[in-house]
């Protein structure tokens, strides 16, 4: 079956590349074709490289709380650059503070992100999550 | 003596360059105006007598080449996102010594389907998306490709997934498939095409372009003129096997109708920690301002650079350098006549050398985030390029070459912006570069003695 391909990146101006560059070797290791953009990538940057690539989902890292001022949008300009069936997943320390994560995930699914996942998590979840929603049989 | 002759067909002029490659020299040089209606072996012809009548009798062992006749190397190129794919295309026809009409991004229109077919190109370019990714674009645009018809030859470099499908949507048609401008995403793969764009220009728009009655006369038109600038500014900077080069480079070349820049320069960040944004950079880089000129584009000068800032420098109130402005747009063909249309001239020139060598440098932007201060640099690092080199008949032919090519230098009031700090300047006086680049093809050696003998120092500046 045709590789699924991700773009994933750091957004905003924050500069932590680690867990990034973590989830770009778990995912290539699980068979996805993966646009690696590094950090402090824009929403623009996120988009023009997906319409290029095709890509299937866009996987937005952000490690320093502004998470969800940067992401605020985002699916609405995949949906003007007519990617409008783009997985949009979220992950990291996406908000200020401690907040229950429920609500946090609530307020990025009604911002358009398919999936949102908090601080810790293994990338076997979202590798798993991907598979599920892009339909990927084993 | 073994003298060789080297010509550039131009819109306008027929230019000549004699050559002796056995002791390195110029031996002289002669043009001859022409237009596209003359037969191009009369302006030949004519420019060679004027020639000899400076040289004595020549007995040429050999004949050498470019064109820039009938408008050029015409070019349409279509990517899909524009600082991606387009820009890669342009990129591409640029450094291939094309003149780009136009480049489109996403699909095609209507409307621009009615300015294809009006523009008419001699090579269009069809790119867009990576290998594997997104094909839908540059299917449609074969499609419009197709449906608006023509003779002139389609380039296809863009998705390899695509390339089959688009090769049979435009049958009938003379198509080129090449490797992927763009192979991966933020990857930069221009060579193949623009040695496609080199052939097809050898093998067919020389003859379309009536430039085969000449054939007899010399040994080949090799190349497009702003490929023969480029290869002879390469070959300044590197050097060849026994000749060193002058090292990195900036080049100028202020025409009536635009502005041309190359630089020869890895253009890294000086700092290692900066991180780059956008395409990477080709190590020989062309920009072209179509909008920058001294007479057909100068009312573009005035929009980039303002009216009064031009005024200021030139000493003259807004309102006389308004209508000086005017005047020389109307009439392409008026030299300065006194001090003040000469002032007026060389602040026009100024601002046009400034704005386009900005457009063709990167930029280094301070952003602070929670890990301090992070350097992002976008285009190429000029700071430390420490030569300059001016060609152009707008600027050879000025005493103060100098003193206007240190507008395209670094600015304090903007900083941002990566030109070179400080250069020595060279001045094409000659006028040889392209026909150097000619020579190279087959003297290297001999171009480059040339071409350091020739270039003239003018001060070093800042």
């Amino acid at each position: 079956m045709e590789k699924k391909t991700l773009v994933i990146g750091v957004i905003g101006a924050d500069v932590h590349a680690v867990g990034n560059q973590i989830l770009y070797h778990a995912f290539t290791d699980a068979g996805f074709n993966v646009i690696n953009l590094g950090v402090m990538v824009s929403q623009e940057e996120f988009i023009n490289a997906a319409i290029e690539t095709n890509a299937d989902a866009i996987v937005v890292s952000s490690l320093y709380g502004q998470g969800e001022l940067d992401c605020r949008g985002l699916r609405e300009k995949c949906n003007e650059a007519g990617l409008e069936n783009i997985l949009l997943y979220v992950g990291g320390n996406i908000v200020i503070g401690k907040q229950p994560f429920d609500e946090v995930e609530k307020r990025f699914k009604a911002m358009g992100f398919d999936r949102s996942f908090p601080p810790g998590t293994p990338p076997e979840v979202d590798i798993e999550a991907l598979k599920e929603d892009l339909h990927i049989e084993e | 003596m073994k003298p060789v002759l080297l010509i550039d067909f131009g819109s306008t002029y027929t230019k000549v360059t004699a050559a002796d490659i056995d002791s390195p020299r110029l031996l002289g040089t002669a043009n001859s105006y022409t237009t596209v209606q003359t037969d191009i072996n009369d302006g030949l012809a004519d420019a060679l007598i004027r020639l000899e009548k400076k040289t004595g009798k020549l007995d040429f062992c050999a004949r050498y080449a470019c064109s820039s006749a009938a408008g050029g190397l015409r070019m349409l190129a279509s990517g899909l996102v524009p600082e991606l794919t387009a820009e890669a295309a342009k990129t591409a026809s640029l450094g291939a010594g094309a003149k780009v009409l136009k480049t489109y991004s996403f699909k095609l229109t209507e409307d621009d389907e009615e300015e294809i077919r009006r523009l008419d190109p001699d090579i269009f370019l069809l790119v867009g998306g990576t290998d594997g990714g997104n094909t839908d674009c540059i299917t449609h645009n074969a499609r419009v490709l197709a449906r608006i018809g023509g003779t002139y030859p389609i380039i296809l470099a863009g998705n390899r997934n695509a390339a089959r499908e688009c090769e049979r949507i435009l049958e009938g048609r003379e198509v080129h498939i090449c490797e992927n401008v763009m192979p991966r995403f933020g990857t930069l793969n221009i060579e193949p095409t623009q040695k496609q764009i080199r052939e097809v220009f050898l093998n067919r728009i020389v003859q379309a372009k009536g430039l085969t009655q000449a054939s007899e006369l010399i040994s080949g038109i090799m190349m497009p003129t702003p490929s023969a600038v480029m290869t002879a500014m390469e070959l300044l900077a590197k050097g060849t096997k026994n000749i060193p080069g002058i090292g990195d480079l900036v080049a100028v070349d202020v025409g009536g109708a635009t502005t041309d820049i190359y630089s020869v320069a890895e253009g890294l960040p000086d700092d290692p920690r900066t991180s780059l944004k956008g395409l990477p950079e080709p190590y020989i880089k062309r920009t072209v301002e179509g909008d920058i000129g001294m007479r057909y584009s100068i009312h573009g000068i005035v929009d980039a650079a303002g009216l009064d800032r031009i005024a200021e420098a030139a000493g003259i109130s807004e309102q006389r350098m308004g209508e000086i402005v005017d005047m020389f747009g109307e009439n392409t063909d008026m030299l300065p006549y006194d001090e003040e249309t000469q002032s007026a001239d060389e602040a026009l020139a100024s601002f046009a050398v400034r704005v386009a060598v900005t457009r063709h440098a990167g930029r280094l932007e301070e952003v602070f985030g929670i890990g301090g201060l992070k350097l992002v640099q976008t285009g190429k690092n000029l700071l430390n390029v420490d030569k300059f080199i001016v060609t152009g008949g707008s600027l050879i032919h000025t005493k103060n070459t100098g003193r206007i090519a240190s507008y395209g230098f670094y600015d304090e009031e903007d900083p941002t912006s990566l030109k070179p700090k400080s250069c020595e300047v060279l001045v094409d006086r000659s006028y040889i570069i392209a026909a150097m680049g000619l020579l190279s093809q087959y003297y290297p050696d001999a171009a480059l003695t040339i071409l350091k003998e020739e270039l003239i120092k003018d001060g070093t500046s800042k």
